[in-house]
């Protein structure tokens, strides 16, 4: 049974450092399995957050050896038997305590994306969407909101003061996804751009790398946004636009 | 200990548990226009409901026109060996179609057949293709949508917050107290009426599917404020969780990997299902392996017996194992690699490639994967009214896996998600309506709220005493191999001597650390509800005398006519639980007249 040692931050706002827990680790095991360990047998109190334990609710949020990672899906086949390995909070959100971070950030962002509008359905009262035309936007409904992307992003991970005016890639392809809906009838990309900020966004595509859900956050999402927002300005295809009966802006 | 300082918050309802059916409560009550606060333990969305796999089944008639509410009935019915509250199985069925087409207004995009309508899939112990679905993640997809939702509502949300006592004001509810999980301060929530929405007590077993989060607290406290308590001996083991490695074991494989074509095979290469086909089922059974493949595209042709009710499933598991025909690590294969094409499966389970892919490093496209029983659901739960989901106390509700009686003995693959939605609603639309017409004034006792944070703090200034977490681990070894699968009289009464150990261990559990996050701490109160509902479940158990669905007796094999008629109720009376036999609601000619009906 190979032992690791666990560099886990321990530490409130006011402060705290990286302390040292040798732990065994079983066939298949992962960090989120070291760190249950180690409550259960040298820190009770040590905080962290969970619950599915399969990569599908996306609570485990941390930073290993650096990395924006999900405990839960960190094999410990990863690193060398007898490897020292970091565990700290994601860096961008306030800390609660320990591995625990404030992410309310996000939840304030997330009511800020005007919902959905939805078209009037078919004469029979139904809903018809063909699968190729929710293929994209069911991309981005896979997102299982671990805010890894947000911690990631530096528009936000080292300018605190963007925060007020930047909602980060979860909340773009948030947006994304919503525009993308073949039934969707409301236009956000004044809302992306003046209240969302995505003109902040470089597109250096940290936030895909991180995405333990492969969602292609910046080609299908950032990308294309950032294009819908050009074409608006284009007085061609604004005029065309008008002439089509295109979308309206959100109220 | 001087009284804690707490702070307090009024509502007309409070929702507790924030997973579908609390989501949804809090949306129907938030429309009757009264003020609404949804208390929920993790952050929001990260609920149980996120971890659902295979679907919401809904008698929609896409795939096939010939489905109706009356089959899904029917199979509900059947599925928990009709010992379901028939009045529930109705409305369920009859609800969920509109349900679910609300959810695809609300913004939900589930999979499409070739028209543009939503896509429906197969699964156990339903005629007909019924499971809207997206991929194997439609509880994200379910949540997501319900929470988007719900924060353009004008819905208070408390995150990270845990209840740990309901308040009364005589017989009547009158709020609950409980604790910020990121302070550790005391809070009182006073409100009119308190929906019930926490979901299960799957944390009591060992080899669980359930997370940390699932302790039974909405059936503790209930019972705990003089509600009653039905059918809690019935525990649904699922039959396809991980097996290995250890670290993953009892992880969900969503049944719609045998939905879409999967087959469960023994170390021989056998398919065993066709060997444990029950009387009850035989009808409408393939009894061939030719029959069975047909059925996917051709419903002339009888199920697969892959596709038994669960109960059925995991009790043949159990036996191939305990025979030697099992895996290398002590499960069943489950095969859909040799039967359906490798895009085919990345598309309809791709959470599931990527689970085995990345937890258990097997390409499910190529290989077998290995998969055993595991602890997943409790039929049982809060009585209800079926109409409006008042438990036994004055506005108290109760929806979702914490309240009992729509599954009977056994639930069905999908109708969890489809429950969630049609009794949330009706939970948040009647609690609503009791806060509106409640007379008087909201009252609390000033003095039981200080007891029980007092209670809550307690662990604190204890020397000596226990870690809370061998305390939980040795309750989850106690229920697991005592309270199981697979369950004898000898054996449960052992279970009960233990549990009452335990509580004695429990009542000097020691806390280290501060009140701020500190999941010690978090442990040592849950073992309050967790060893309350194993001692519940081990009495119901004790008392039934049959094997019936997800309750099966090695030393009463049989199902039991007499016992078909009778739901064990459990009750707090002077602070024991008491234990009596019920007879079930009578139900309608119209109804039983469709459960003779082969269609």
């Amino acid at each position: 049974m190979p032992t690791f040692t666990l560099k886990v931050f321990r530490g409130s706002p006011t402060g705290g450092d990286f302390r040292d827990y040798r732990v065994d680790a079983d066939d298949g095991m992962v960090i989120l399995d070291l760190v249950h360990r180690i409550q259960a047998t040298q820190a009770p109190d040590l905080a962290c957050r969970w619950n599915c334990k399969a990569g599908k609710c996306g609570s485990c949020s941390a930073e290993i050896d650096g990395k924006p990672r999900l405990m839960c899906m960190t094999r410990m086949d990863l690193f060398k038997p007898g490897e020292t390995i970091t565990v700290a909070p994601m860096r961008t959100f306030p800390l609660i305590r320990d591995l625990v971070t404030d992410v309310s950030y996000n939840y304030v962002k997330a009511r800020q994306v005007p919902p959905l509008r939805l078209k009037p359905p078919d004469p029979d009262g139904k809903y018809r969407m063909m699968q190729e035309d929710i293929d994209r936007a069911q991309e981005f409904h896979k997102c299982i909101e671990c805010f890894l992307c947000q911690d990631v992003c530096h528009v936000i991970r080292d300018h605190e003061d963007h925060k007020p005016r930047f909602s980060g890639p979860r909340f773009f392809i948030k947006a994304a996804g919503l525009d993308m809906h073949p039934l969707d009838t409301l236009d956000r990309t004044e809302f992306v751009r003046a209240q969302a900020g995505i003109g902040l966004c470089n597109i250096t595509k940290c936030c895909t790398e991180v995405c333990p859900e492969h969602i292609h956050i910046t080609d299908n999402g950032i990308i294309p946004m950032k294009e819908r927002m050009v074409d608006n300005f284009d007085p061609v295809v604004w005029l065309l636009r008008r002439f089509r009966g295109g979308r309206q802006e959100p109220a | 200990m001087a009284t804690p300082a707490y702070e307090t918050h009024e509502h007309d309802v409070i929702v507790i548990g924030a997973g579908g059916a609390g989501l949804r409560a809090a949306i129907e009550a938030a429309a009757q226009g009264v003020s609404v606060g949804l208390i929920c333990k993790s952050l929001l969305g990260k609920a149980h409901t996120v971890m659902a796999e295979g679907g919401i089944a809904a008698a929609l008639g896409n795939v096939w026109p010939e489905d109706n509410w009356q089959v899904h009935f029917r199979d509900t019915m059947r599925g928990g060996k009709m010992i379901n509250n028939w009045r529930m199985a109705q409305l369920h069925a009859q609800e969920a179609p509109d349900r679910v087409l609300e959810l695809e207004r609300w913004g939900a995009l589930f999979d499409r057949t070739r028209e543009g309508l939503i896509l429906q899939r197969d699964f156990g112990g339903h005629r007909y293709a019924r499971l809207a679905h997206v991929g194997d993640r439609t509880g994200l997809e379910m949540i997501r949508t319900l929470q988007y939702h719900a924060i353009h509502q004008g819905i208070d949300v408390y995150m990270e917050c845990k209840v740990e006592r309901l308040l009364k004001d005589g017989d009547r509810v009158a709020g609950a107290v409980g604790y910020w999980r990121n302070t550790g301060q005391v809070v009182l929530f006073k409100a009119k009426a308190v929906v019930l929405a926490t979901g299960g007590i799957g944390k009591a077993w060992k080899i669980t599917s359930n997370s940390w989060e699932y302790t039974g607290d909405g059936q503790a406290t209930a019972l705990w404020a003089g509600a009653d308590l039905i059918d809690m001996e019935f525990v649904q083991f699922h039959p396809t969780g991980m097996v290995w490695p250890p670290s993953v074991r009892g992880i969900l494989v969503t049944e719609g990997v045998r939905g879409d074509g999967g087959t469960l095979k023994n170390n021989k290469g056998e398919r065993f299902m066709f060997n444990y086909i029950p009387e009850f089922f035989k009808g409408e059974t393939a009894d061939n392996e030719q029959e069975a493949d047909a059925w996917y595209a051709d419903k002339n042709n009888r199920r697969t017996p892959d596709l038994l009710p669960r109960d059925e499933v995991a009790r043949a598991i159990n036996s191939e194992v305990k025979a030697g025909r099992g895996s290398p690590h002590g499960g069943v294969l489950l095969d859909i690699c040799t039967r359906r094409p490798a895009d085919y499966i990345r598309k309809r389970l791709p959470s599931m490639y990527h689970q085995f892919k990345e937890l258990a490093g097997v390409d499910i496209t190529k290989e077998p994967m290995e998969v055993g029983p595991t602890c997943h659901y409790v039929m049982g739960g809060v009585r209800v009214d079926a109409d409006t989901t008042q438990a036994t106390v004055p506005g108290l509700f109760a929806a979702g896996e914490v309240a009992a009686g729509l599954h009977g003995s056994n639930r069905l693959g999908g109708n969890s998600l489809s429950d969630l939605v049609v009794f949330g609603r009706r939970a948040g639309l009647h609690a609503g309506l009791y806060a509106k017409n409640f007379a008087g004034a909201l009252r609390v006792d000033q003095a039981e709220v200080e007891s029980a944070a007092r209670a809550m703090l307690e662990p604190f200034d204890r020397s000596g005493g226990e870690n809370p977490y061998a305390i939980q681990a040795d309750l989850q070894e106690v229920m697991q191999n005592l309270v199981g699968i697979i369950r004898t009289e000898a054996e449960m009464r052992q279970a009960l001597d233990k549990i009452e150990g335990l509580k004695e261990r429990a009542k000097k559990v020691r806390v280290d650390g501060g009140r701020v996050y500190n999941p010690g701490w978090h442990t040592a109160l849950d073992l309050g509800s967790l060893l309350t509902v194993a001692e519940c479940t081990t009495l119901a158990a004790l008392e039934r005398k049959e094997s019936r669905g997800g309750h099966t007796r090695e030393d009463y094999p049989f199902t039991d006519d007499a016992w078909g008629k009778l739901n064990v109720v459990l009750r707090l009376r002077d602070g024991r639980v008491q234990v009596s036999r019920e007879p079930l609601p009578e139900m309608p000619p119209e109804l039983k007249a469709l459960l003779q009906e082969r269609k």
